[in-house]
Order: structure tokens, then sequence, then C-alpha cells
């Protein structure tokens, strides 16, 4: 029988059972979705982020959206009502990272496209108490004075596509054109118009 | 799941449970003595010692609790691969039943208020229609339009009667339901800087704005009637099937002052009102547009 005094006085051997005991949880918890049609299966029509979006989800990863919003619609009726259709893994297959969130100071914005006009987003993000008076959210004046060049937009793509996203050559091709010269806002507004956008499974009348 | 990863969840899942156990009875077993003693590990740092006791009884029998909790938890939901709990429990299925709920509850009362006409829903008797409106007005309407409805630039004051499609209640819903497509072309091209100021101190004076260049008026009435009067009319009042603004009182949505009106005029306007018909159920668009009616009726 193990003793007690042989575990603690063998680091290593502590070290060893520590491993297999908490491994335990990613093994039974993490690892089969790695093998479920339900979690790398992407949903009917789920089509990719256009170049221009791509770079705004990449404006939305650099000024930490994801800290206050969550992009995780979680099936209960309070959540429905407000966002729409209960968020499902099969729709953040191409998500590299997935953006769900774990806080929300703001709204969930998983099935945000198209609830506001462009105009709207501009003047949210220059500054929210423009539209919004009681927002707490920060302003982002810069977004509308930089200028994207485009120059990494077909590398983001091409390293995308390793991972199993499928852009295919013309959309790589056409990735710089697409989006040199644009305003950083304008990449953001398109992306956020885009946010459950990318496929008309679901039903979201509320 | 296949059985493959069912079997691997169901294995993984009960080994640990089952290895915790054994390990915190196993090393119980070992110890020297069961109780309480004074004795200790024989080793001393800085004249602090160890006692060599077995884990306290509440700290073991709420070890053994959670293992407890844990296969009961099992044996109720699903967590063992395919195996569904003796519940049969699922996220999706109780989100189904709170809207089986809620559609219960809310039918009744929503089939109620479709029957009724817009201007009915304005009588004190369906006062609780016009509160759930505004309810949902706040949910979905007040982030453009603001809290009361008063509107912000570029989004247009509800409380007013002045409307740029229309404020009766079928033309209210219409918006609601298609959204609106404002267009107003960009004129600072075809008029050059000088037209532009021309047309914008013609449009002010429409308003009977103090200072304005009358010379400069009279070339922008010429301009305006060649350009903008087949949206805005031949003296500027606006046309609600285009959206096209009334120009002579003095409501602005996108500002008055003689500077926005030449940035209006250079640049042109494109609001949008989303589209609701893909969000919001008929019966909830019947009660906001009610709602949105009631704010003009005051």
């Amino acid at each position: 029988m193990i003793k007690h005094e042989t575990i603690e006085k063998n680091i290593g051997l502590m070290i060893l059972l520590i491993i297999i005991v908490i491994s335990g949880g990613g093994l039974a918890e993490i690892v089969p979705l790695f093998f479920q049609s339900a979690t790398t299966k992407p949903i009917e029509g789920l089509r990719t982020y256009t170049a221009l979006e791509l770079e705004g989800r990449d404006i939305y990863i650099r000024e930490g959206c994801h800290v206050c919003h969550t992009q995780m619609i979680r099936p209960f009726r309070a959540e429905t009502e407000r966002y729409g259709h209960y968020s499902t893994a099969n729709e953040d297959v191409w998500e590299h990272p997935f953006l769900w969130g774990s806080k929300r100071t703001g709204p969930d914005l998983a099935r945000v496209g198209g609830r506001y006009s462009d105009d709207w987003h501009r003047a949210h993000l220059y500054n929210p108490r423009d539209v919004v008076p009681e927002s707490k959210m920060p302003s982002y004046p810069w977004l509308f004075e930089n200028k994207l060049s485009g120059q990494d937009t077909a590398t983001k793509m091409a390293t995308l596509k390793k991972l199993g996203v499928p852009y295919t050559d013309e959309q790589m091709a056409s990735a710089r054109d697409e989006v040199e010269g644009k305003y950083e806002i304008e990449a953001l507004v398109t992306y956020l118009q885009s946010l459950g956008k990318l496929h008309s499974v679901y039903n979201n009348k509320r | 799941m296949s059985a493959f990863w069912s079997a691997w969840v169901t294995v993984i899942t009960l080994a640990v449970i089952l290895g915790c156990t054994w390990l915190l009875l196993a090393t119980r077993k070992s110890q020297p003595h069961q109780e309480q003693t004074e004795e200790t590990l024989g080793h001393e740092f800085d004249g602090i010692a160890e006692y060599d006791n077995p884990l306290p009884k509440w700290w073991f029998q709420m070890f053994l609790g959670t293992v407890i909790f844990g296969l009961g938890y099992l044996a109720l939901y699903p967590g063992l691969g395919n195996f569904q709990g003796l519940l049969g429990w699922t996220s999706a299925g109780q989100w189904e039943e709170e809207m089986a709920h809620a559609e219960e509850a809310y039918k009744p009362l929503f089939a109620k208020y479709a029957a009724l006409s817009i201007e009915d829903l304005q009588k004190p008797e369906n006062e609780t229609g016009l509160k759930m409106g505004q309810r949902m007005f706040a949910n979905n309407c007040s982030v453009c339009h603001g809290s009361a409805g008063t509107g912000a630039y570029g989004f247009p004051n509800l409380t007013d009667k002045d409307w740029l499609y229309g404020g009766d209640p079928a033309t209210i819903k219409t918006t609601i339901t298609g959204g609106r497509q404002g267009a107003m072309p960009a004129w600072g091209a075809v008029l050059g800087e000088d037209g532009v100021r021309d047309v914008a101190n013609y449009v002010l004076s429409l308003s009977k704005r103090e200072g304005i260049d009358t010379e400069a008026s009279a070339r922008g009435q010429t301009q305006f009637q060649a350009l903008c009067a087949a949206c805005h009319g031949a003296n500027g009042t606006g046309t609600q099937a285009l959206g096209a603004p009334n120009l002579t009182d003095n409501t602005w949505l996108y500002g008055g002052s003689f500077e926005q009106v030449t940035h209006t005029i250079r640049n042109g306007r494109a609001g949008v009102m989303p589209a609701h018909k893909d969000l919001l159920s008929t019966d909830k668009i019947q009660l906001i547009a009610a709602y949105v009616y009631s704010l003009s009726q005051k």
C-alpha cells in the first residue's frame, strides 16, 4: 500500500499523480469534443468572413470588445427573447479563436448584425453617449483615423485555412484590394453587421 | 456520440471518482491510528511540529458526501456518454419548456391586443397593452430613438408630430416591419462649394432663419427648384412617400446650423431604419407601433 508519506516525500511521484487526477476532467470533457460532429461540422450554409470582416474581427479582438461583450446566447428564454436563437457549437466551427467571452458588461453580440444601422454603429463607436446617454462603453475615435494596409490579410486567411476554414484562392488573391485604404471603423462595422448573418438556419424572431 | 467516445467518457469519469474515493480510503487505512493523538511526525522546523493525525471526521465525511452527490448527479442528468440520465433533462428541452410556458401565459394577451386597432389600443382600458409596447420599445428601439423616444442626432424624435414617412398607425407599422432606407444624394460635386452655400441659404430661409444672405438665397432657390424640389416639394414642405423631410419647420434630423445643413447638401444622407420583420413577431410590432403612435398623441 502506497503511503501518504511516500507521496509527500517524492515530489516527482506527487506531480505525476496530480497530473493523472486533473487530466481526468480534460480527457472526459474536452478531448471527445474534438471528434464530435456537433462541434466539428459547420452549420448548413455557413459562410466564411470576407476580407474586410476578418480585419474587423481582428480589431474587435485588439480593442478587447470580447472582454465586455459575449457572443454566446444561452438557452434561456430571458436571453433568446432579447438576442434571438440560442448559440450552438456548429456556428463557431470556423472561429479561431472563438469570441464567446465570459462576462457581459454590455449586451451579447452574437446576433447583433442587422439590428442597428451602419450610421448608428459609427456614432456609437465614436462616442457611445451620443446615442445611448446612459452608456459606460469607452469611445474609439482612433478607428476613424487609422487606415488598413491589407498587407497581412491574405496571410491571415492562409493561416485560418490551415486550421480548417475553407478560404478559396480567389478570396486570398483579392483580400488586399478589398481591405487596403479602408478605415478601421468600416472593417469593424462590417464585422459587427455580419454577426449572426453568416448562415440563415435559425429563426431569430422574438 | 459514437460507442467508443461514450465508453471513453464513462470509463474516465467513473475511474476518476472511484480513484479519488480509493485514495481517500487507502490513505486513511494506512494511517497508524484512527484517533486524534498528540503524536507528531517527528520533524520540527523553527519549533513547529506536525501532528500525525487522520483527516478530521467532518472533512472525511464531506468528501464522501461529494462522491455520493456526484454519482447521484450522473444517475439523474446526462454526464456518462450517451446515457441521458433518469430525468431526461437537456438544456434545449428546458428552453422549450420555458418557451411553452410563456406562450401559454402570453398568447391570449397578445391575441387580445392583436385583434384591436392601434387607435383602440390608445383607450385607457388597454393600458396594459401600451405598457407592454413601452417595454418592448425600451428593449428594441430605445438604442437609437432614446428611452423616451425623443431621438438623437440622425435618429428621429418620435414624440413630436413631425414625421418623415408619416405618423398614422398603418405607416408606423410599415416602417417598423419593413424598415426605411433614406437616400438623399450628395450634391457637392454637382453644385460646387458656392452652389452648396447658396442652396443652404435658401433652405434656411424656408424656416425663416435670421441672417440669411438674400442674394445667395435667391440663387439657391433656382438650384433648389431644379434639384431638390422633386423630393422636398416646390415649397420645401417635403414628401412623406419618399421620406423627404419638411424643410420649412424647425425640426432637423441632422442639425439645423448653417454648417450642418451645408454638410448634408454636400455629402448627402442615407439614414437607415432596420427592418424588424425577421426580428419581432407581428403581435409585438402591433404593440410597439401602438406605443410609438401614443407618443405623438399626447
